[in-house]
């Protein structure tokens, strides 16, 4: 299953015990309690929402029970475009944050392994972000990226940017935004895969006359997939869903907008909760599939 | 090395001036040694000796802080590990576990684009008769079959010089006997040159022509394993190599033939030939198989060293012989393996027993003898811990005049 991708350890685990203990159900039970009264619940009322009708006569915002499909086909013809700029943002964002962390990781888990002060200190620099509101972060690369900033004159003034561009509000601020805000989720299982990575390994390519680059590409990239995995995850799920970056109030502007502004627009604004629980449950089950099919093609079960 | 051909025949390796630093030691202080190609080499000796390190420089996985590498006659020294025509059987197999072992057996021929890989690595799987494994996961095999997956990625490439890092140390004894013909076997079916690192003494005397024994980041002796054995030059061999009773004294007389040891006032001879100092303080030793044990004092003979009378400490009985631990007065403990001609020890534990040697068993030594030790070497048989106590003791003489 594609969240035995998270998992950090590679050692086999011990086979479940063959005695069926009514202590274990009971320790299990306040778990099972909690999904069924916050998860499962919410889930089934999203379901059905997304099949409601207007209310007749009634006012804006008051639905009834109903099989109203046509909700469904009403969404992906208004707002297909949306659904398709999420994934490829989310995409584009997921791609980029691979390519910075690699490295990155590959410093702090393999590179520095001598120094251990060192690879303490840059992961504590990869968590710091954290410790302020993303919300806050984001909004101070608004300012960082306004017409008036150092950043966009400096481009203006050696013409990689127009003199009547901006960059706010713009696809390329969203998806830097994007990758920005989760490149530490792509760092950290990408670190912990690479900090156990065994160089007898790639000792042992490079003596089977593998070039350095070959050697990167069979076996340091394959023995890292676990990581790979877990990090595109965590980094593709949230963001094909993130409303923050894309938002109007942030980097976002009326052309780039994501599924989850739409949603958001829906469910605060237009008052149309149908529409809005509709488009939720297509975003959940086109990621979904999207995974599903992603964690069966990269194979990484052997490796977990 | 040229990709889509093989090397023609094992190469020799020369190793000129070798020196290796690692920061805060000295990992090999200066060796040269040459192999000549087809042979099977083994480099022999304790944990932390350099072996290792000199098998890596070899590889091309760590560089040598001074001195060049060569193979065949080419310096490789400023070659990286992927261009040298040497192939590794890693003490930890380092199988890719991401691989299947088809894989892993192909993934060097793949590398230098030889035509064929998965035909040749079935070919070596066969070798090592592991082919109807070739569809498994290395994870999935048993430590023996690993070990010989990762000798069949070794020698699929045909390499001038196939290294083996202490492969068999990981295997129990039976399967490690049996490994140890196979890998003889396959070495005189292939003609490759092999460098083996082991520190098990019986497993390089059973596979190597030439060993050389190393310690402390130096080569102490170097020969065929019979000669390192009948005639060890310094301390340490004579007691890595097998065990050895070691006796030191002053030389009371020679002649052109022989020498003779006056060892804490019995007299004992030794060939010339065979004793690598003829004059001063000697060590002189003799193994303990070539001792006999006597129940009476034995006649004196020009061609036998006689010692005793002492007593018997202790007694083991280990099927094909029995070894008795004699402590002779003033000399120390020495060591007796008796074959069992008899049904039971020819000596109980208290018995009073003499010693005797055929002259012609015993070797002198090259090492300077520990001065003041007393007659019997002492225990601490690090040749380089004698050179130091040696040298310790020359500074506080000379201080005290």
């Amino acid at each position: 299953m594609a969240f035995a991708a998270f998992a950090t350890t590679t050692a086999q685990a011990d086979p479940a015990p063959r005695r069926r203990s009514p202590v274990a159900l009971l320790l299990l039970l306040p778990g099972i309690l909690y999904l069924v009264l916050f998860f499962l619940t919410p889930l089934v009322s999203l379901l059905i929402t997304s099949f409601q009708a207007p209310a007749e006569f009634g006012d804006i915002g008051q639905y009834t029970y109903a099989f109203n499909w046509q909700n469904y086909v009403d969404v992906v013809t208004d707002y297909w475009p949306h659904i398709v700029r999420s994934f490829a943002f989310a995409l584009a964002a997921t791609v980029l944050a691979l390519l910075f962390s690699y490295p990155l990781a590959y410093f702090i888990g393999v590179t520095a392994r001598r120094w251990p002060l060192l690879q303490s200190l840059m992961l504590v620099l990869v968590i710091a972000p954290f410790f302020i509101s993303f919300l806050l972060r984001t909004l101070a690369w608004k300012q960082l990226l306004s017409d008036e900033s150092f950043v966009v004159t400096s481009l203006k003034a050696v013409s990689l940017l127009a003199p009547d561009a901006h960059l706010t509000g713009t696809p390329i601020a969203v998806i830097f935004g994007l990758t920005y805000n989760f490149i530490p989720f792509m760092t950290l299982p990408l670190y912990t895969t690479l900090e156990r990575l065994d160089l007898r390994y790639l000792e042992a390519a490079s003596d089977l006359y593998a070039h350095p680059f070959d050697v990167f590409r069979k076996v340091t990239i394959p023995l890292s997939m676990p990581g790979i995995v877990a990090g595109t995850l965590l980094t593709f799920i949230p963001a094909a869903g993130d409303y923050v970056n894309a938002s109007r109030d942030f980097l976002g502007g009326p052309d780039s907008q994501m599924i989850g502004n739409v949603i958001e627009a829906n469910f605060l604004v237009l008052l149309n909760y149908p529409a809005a629980a509709a488009l939720s449950i297509i975003l959940m089950s086109v990621i979904l599939v999207i995974v599903g099919i992603y964690v069966k093609r990269a194979g990484t079960e052997e490796l977990l | 090395m040229a990709s889509g051909t093989f090397a023609d025949a094992g190469a020799d390796l020369e190793l000129v001036g070798i020196q290796k630093r690692f920061p805060g030691f000295t990992a090999i202080e200066h060796l040269d040694l040459s192999i000549p190609a087809g042979s099977f080499f083994a480099l022999l000796g304790p944990s932390g000796c350099g072996k290792t390190t000199t098998l890596r420089l070899v590889a091309g996985l760590e560089e040598p802080t001074a001195g060049s590498i060569l193979i065949g006659g080419t310096d490789v020294t400023q070659q990286k590990a992927f261009q040298r025509p040497v192939n590794t059987v890693f003490q930890s197999y380092a199988l890719f576990p991401h691989m299947t072992v088809l894989e892993n057996v192909a993934f060097g021929l793949r590398r230098r684009k030889i035509a064929d890989p998965v035909g040749k690595a079935h070919e070596a799987l066969r070798l090592v008769e592991l082919d109807h494994l070739a569809a498994r996961k290395p994870q999935q095999l048993s430590g023996g079959q690993q070990q010989r997956v990762a000798l069949a990625r070794a020698i699929v490439n045909k390499p001038a010089l196939l290294l083996l890092d202490e492969p068999l140390g990981a295997l129990d004894l039976k399967l490690r006997r049996q490994m140890q013909l196979e890998l003889k076997t396959i070495q005189e079916e292939v003609g490759l040159t092999f460098l083996h690192v082991t520190h098990d003494q019986e497993e390089a005397m059973t596979m190597a022509d030439t060993i050389a024994v190393m310690n402390k980041g130096r080569i102490e002796q170097m020969g065929a394993p019979e000669v390192l054995y009948e005639l060890p030059k310094t301390a340490f061999v004579a007691n890595f190599l097998g065990q050895s009773n070691l006796f030191t004294g002053p030389v009371i007389g020679s002649t052109s033939t022989s020498i003779t040891v006056d060892v804490a006032g019995h007299r004992v001879v030794v060939p010339a030939d065979r004793a690598h100092r003829h004059a001063g303080e000697v060590t002189i030793g003799v193994r303990p198989e070539k001792m006999w044990l006597h129940r009476k004092a034995p006649a004196e003979a020009a061609d036998r060293n006689i010692m005793g009378p002492g007593r018997v400490i202790d007694v083991s009985f280990s099927g094909v012989s029995t070894q008795y631990l004699v402590a002779v007065p003033y000399i120390g403990t020495l060591i007796v393996f008796a074959q069992n001609m008899a049904f039971g020890p020819v000596a109980d534990v208290g018995d009073e027993v003499w010693l005797d040697w055929h002259v012609e068993h015993g070797f002198g030594l090259e090492d300077e003898p520990i001065p003041g030790a007393g007659p019997r070497f002492a225990a601490d048989t690090d040749t380089r811990s004698i050179a130091a106590q040696r040298r310790e003791s020359l500074v506080t003489e000379l201080e005290e005049a």
